[in-house]
Order: structure tokens, then sequence, then C-alpha cells
């Protein structure tokens, strides 16, 4: 029954991949910062869904988040890395407060459905706002860290990739300790029987609520990467094609591995790339392709490579003494 | 004595069908007691509003003397009142020892960020109780590769973990071969004892209910037809006319 975390190896593997960012070529720096962010964000997503419920809406604290850290860094002129990631984070998950609770009565489709609803609100008051920016947005300027600035573009690329890597990997620790957690085994009881989850005392919409709320800020953290990357914020960032792909990376990973979410964030991101560079006005038949392959060979995700292997091995090696035993069926 | 359950002139209707015809009873502490009655009778009906799944129409359920009828099944159980389902309502693709876990922290104000094996023992809770069921074997099996009689038994050991005041069993044998319905029963029996003074459990089968409970109430269309000692309940002509059908 019980799972080691080996947390020196995770913290060992965050390290070495902030490492090797040094040895990168300059163009896949910000193609690995888009998908630590992405993967972030998808992170959340799957967070979510091991409650059974999932957000086509994550676009909403996705430019929460982003918004908020550019109001904050024009108004008060904040550059700092590490600060605007925190901003991100509060933003989204102040959101995910006033939000979660309230949402965490549907279920099903009528969930999903109303995460959508809400970010296209979002998105249709940020159309709308002249102070924000309307549909054009506005900019921001180049983000620093603890007081020093980066004028080499190889350099500040490096720093942003260090530090989503490192915001994103820790998260994924988080969400590793969070999965194998009796709260993390709550969760999944959620989903498959909120009814007896109720009747054993427990809150399924405190659950529910609370996945919702971590959930809103990894997205708000991975809004605040997205401006840093682009230094620029728009109403894009809620619209429904935003948090659709977010989707598409939580479905690619599947929900059993949080090195899935990584994995699959980073496989989309690469895909997309070249498929855009190979094949420029065909690239989008290259992703569905490799999308339907995904879900028609590895329907349980990316994550059921390993995680399937994993527990057939424990299984099998439980029945044998059981059937010994007279105690199975 | 105060009863711990007191259920003062219960109603429930489902349309035309009445479900709870004015139903009044008292459930003293330490007590075994069957309900028995056709299907359609009202026996889950009256145990789906004791534990707060459905709302009565009319009436009132006492525990230990303050109303519990508008109560959520969560607050239900926090009161102390647990039940086990005739279908085992379990996590299936949890194993065995993860759906006790997750029974035991609900227990709790706060729910652990540690594993449920580390988390203040409840992982030896879980398992634990586990084995007072005579299931420690399958602790690691997930839920959906396990028989029925054994999900049932899980299922009850999840209802328990409480130390619930009062206890309701709907059907605890059903499913189960006849040939280890005693033992089954014999089992859940000894392994309540110390935790659940007070019984209640839903029963069809008649050598069950006549072995095992100190009371019978016998419904019948919303009502109660009988209450009494098995031995007099079940020779009653009109339980054996609309309930067991002559059996003896």
């Amino acid at each position: 029954m019980k799972k080691e975390l080996h947390l020196p190896v995770m913290i060992g593997l965050v390290a070495a991949a902030t490492l090797f960012g040094r040895v990168l070529p300059t163009w896949t720096l910000s193609l690995a910062t888009i998908a630590a962010s992405n993967a972030l964000i998808a992170l959340g997503i799957v967070v979510l869904a091991r409650t059974g419920n999932v957000s086509f809406g994550q676009g909403l604290f996705f430019a929460a988040g982003g918004y908020g850290v550019a109001l904050i860094a024009n108004a008060w002129g904040l550059t700092d890395a590490v600060a605007q990631v925190v901003i991100g984070a509060a933003c989204g998950g102040l959101l995910g407060l006033v939000i979660g609770p309230l949402i965490a009565r549907y279920s099903g489709i009528f969930f999903g459905m109303l995460t959508l609803a809400l970010s296209m609100v979002f998105y249709g008051a940020l159309v709308k706002s002249t102070a924000l920016g309307g549909s054009d947005g506005f900019n921001v300027g180049r983000p620093s860290l603890f007081g020093m600035s980066f004028t080499d573009p190889r350099e500040a690329d490096f720093m942003l990739y260090a530090v989503s890597v490192i915001v994103t990997g820790f998260a994924g620790i988080a969400a590793t300790i969070l999965f194998k957690s009796e709260f993390g085994l709550a969760s999944l009881a959620v989903r498959e029987n909120n009814l007896r989850v109720e009747y054993l005392g427990i809150s399924a919409n405190r659950v529910i609520s609370i996945n919702f709320v971590i959930a809103a800020v990894f997205a708000g953290a991975s809004g605040a990467f997205a401006l840093m990357a682009q230094r620029h914020i728009d109403p894009q960032f809620a619209y429904w094609t935003t948090s659709g792909e977010f989707v598409f990376i939580a479905v690619l990973a599947g929900n059993q591995s949080v090195a899935a979410v990584f994995v699959a964030s980073m496989a989309l991101e690469l895909v997309r790339s070249f498929s855009n560079l190979y094949l420029p006005n065909t690239w989008q038949l290259v992703l569905g392709v490799f999308l339907l392959g995904v879900i028609l060979f590895l329907p349980g995700g990316i994550g059921s490579l390993w995680i399937g292997k994993r527990r057939k091995r424990s299984t099998l090696a439980t029945k044998e003494p059981l059937a010994e035993k007279g105690a199975a069926p | 004595m105060t009863p711990v359950l007191s259920v003062r002139g219960l109603e429930k209707r489902f349309g035309a069908v009445v479900a709870a015809d004015a139903l009044t009873l008292d459930i003293p502490a330490g007590q075994k007691i069957s309900l028995i009655g056709a299907n359609g009778a009202g026996k889950t009906t009256f145990v789906n509003m004791v534990t707060g799944y459905l709302r009565p129409d009319g009436g009132s359920i006492l525990l230990d003397g303050a109303d519990i009828g508008r109560q959520s099944p969560r607050s239900v159980a926090r009161l102390g009142i647990s039940r086990s389902f005739q279908i085992p309502q379990l996590f299936v693709d949890l194993t065995a020892a993860e759906n006790l876990t997750v029974a035991v922290s609900g227990v709790s104000a706060r729910m652990s960020l540690r594993q449920g094996a580390e988390a203040h023992g409840r992982g030896e809770k879980a398992v634990g109780l586990l084995g007072r069921f005579g299931l420690a074997d399958v602790a690691d099996r997930p839920v959906s590769e396990l028989a029925g009689g054994v999900r049932k038994l899980i299922d009850i050991a999840m209802a328990l973990v409480r130390r619930p005041k009062l206890l309701l069993l709907d059907e605890p044998t059903s499913g189960v071969s006849a040939e280890e319905k005693f033992t089954t029963m014999d089992r859940v029996i000894h392994a309540v004892a110390p935790d659940a003074a007070t019984i209640v459990f839903v029963e069809h089968d008649m050598e069950i209910v006549s072995r095992y409970a100190d009371r019978v109430v016998a419904f019948y269309q919303g009502r109660i037809l009988a209450d009494g000692v098995p031995s007099h309940v079940l020779k009653d002509q009109e339980v054996r006319r609309y309930v067991t059908g002559g059996v003896r």
C-alpha cells in the first residue's frame, strides 16, 4: 500500500532540467518555457479532473493571472519574475476562491459548460474594456530577477526558462504529494461516488472546491509566465480555444501521472513547432492526426504507458498468495 | 431510558405510492433490530429518511432527542448514524485499504496531505478494520477485482469507521451464497460489536432474522405491521400472509 515519494530524486530532476537549459539551443529555450507554462495549467486541469470534473474555461484564470500581473507591473513598475508568478498565482487563486464553491455543486457537462461560459463572459468584458486595451491588449516590460536585468536575449530566455521549470517542477512535486495523500484519495473517491463520500461525513463540494482553487492557482501562475514570455497580453488569453488547448494537453497526459503532463506538453509543442516549420499550410492536420493517434492507442493518456504497467505488476504480485489462501474470488 | 433513535409520525409519498404512513418507532441502545417486509414495503425508504438521503413529508426523526429530519447525509453521518448499502457503494478503482483510508480520513475535521499509510496511523487503522472482517489479505487489491461478498464486508467496514451510535445495514447478506450467509453474518456481528452498540438491518432471509435479531419490525405498504421479538413476529398471521409468505 505504501508508495515511496523519492522527494530528493524529484528535486534533483528539477535541478537537472534547469541546468540542462544551459546547453539547449536558444530556440528550444522559449519552446520549453511555453511547454512548462502550459504544463502548469494542464496540471491544474488534471488535479481537478481527479474529482471527475473537467474545466473548459481555465483561460479565465490564465487571463486573470496575466492581466493581474500586467496591470501591477505597469502601475508599480514591478518586473521581478518570481514576484510576477506569485502575483499571477494569487490573482488566479482569489478568483478560484470566489467561483469554486459556487460551481462545485455542479458536475459533468454542466460543470464544464459553466466554466466555459464564465471564461467567455470574462473574454467579452476584456474585449469591451478600453482601459485594458480592448481587443488589442497592451504591452509590459522585460522581466528581471532579484534586481538583475537581462539585456542579452539568450540570458533573458534562460532566466525565464529556469524560473518556469523550477516553478512548474515544484508544482509537479506538490501535485505528486497531493495525489498520494489522503486528500488525493478523497478526490478520487468523489469522482467515483460522491454520495458515498457524503455518507462518510466528507463534503464532496469542499473537496472539489479545494481542487478547483489549486487548478486556478496553477492557471494564474501559468498566465504570468505566458505574459513574461510574450511581454504582451490581450483577451485571447481568456478565449475558449486557449482553454481548449490546455484541455488537449490534459487529455494527452491522462490523469494518472504528473510526469505525463510535462511529457504531453513538450510533445505537443514539438509536434506543433516542427509541423509548422515543415508543413506550414497543413500543420493543424498533423497536430490533429497526432492527437487522434494518442487518443486511439493510448486512451488512458501518455501516463498509462508507465502507470498501467506498474499497476499490472503490483496486481499480479498480490494475486498469487491470495489465490492460495482462498480469499480471492 | 431515551431511545437512540425515535421516529414520530414519519410520512413519505412518491406520487400515489405511500412509502411511509405515519411511522412511529423507538430504537433503544444495544438492540439488534431487523426490518422485514416485501419489496416496496418501505424499509429502504425508512433507512434513506433516517440517514438524510430522503426528506420526510411529515413527522420527526430524533437522534438522542435532537431532530435530524432535515439534515444532509453528511451531517447525519457526523451525528452518529452510519449505513451500508444493498449494492455496496465502494470506490472501485481504489484498493480495499484505500477505500477504508478515505472513510477513516473523513472522521477527522482535516484531511492530511500525507500519504494515507503515514497520516496519524490512519492507514494502519484502515488495515486493522479490514483485519477485523478477515480481509487483511485483500488490503492491496483493487475493489473492482473483489467478489461481491467481500465488497459487502468492505462496505460495512466503511460504515463502521465512525463508531456510530446507530448502524443501519441494508441487506447485509444479499448476494452472498446460502452456504456463506451465516459465516458472513457472524463476521459482521463479531466485527461490528466493539464499535456499534445498536444495529438495524434490513433483511429478507428469515433464518438470518430469527438467528441474529433481538427484535423484528415488519413493514407493509409503508406501515408497521408487527413489532416484537422474532419468535412472535414471525408467527404473526398478517406477517406470514404479507411478508414471509408462510416461511417458518
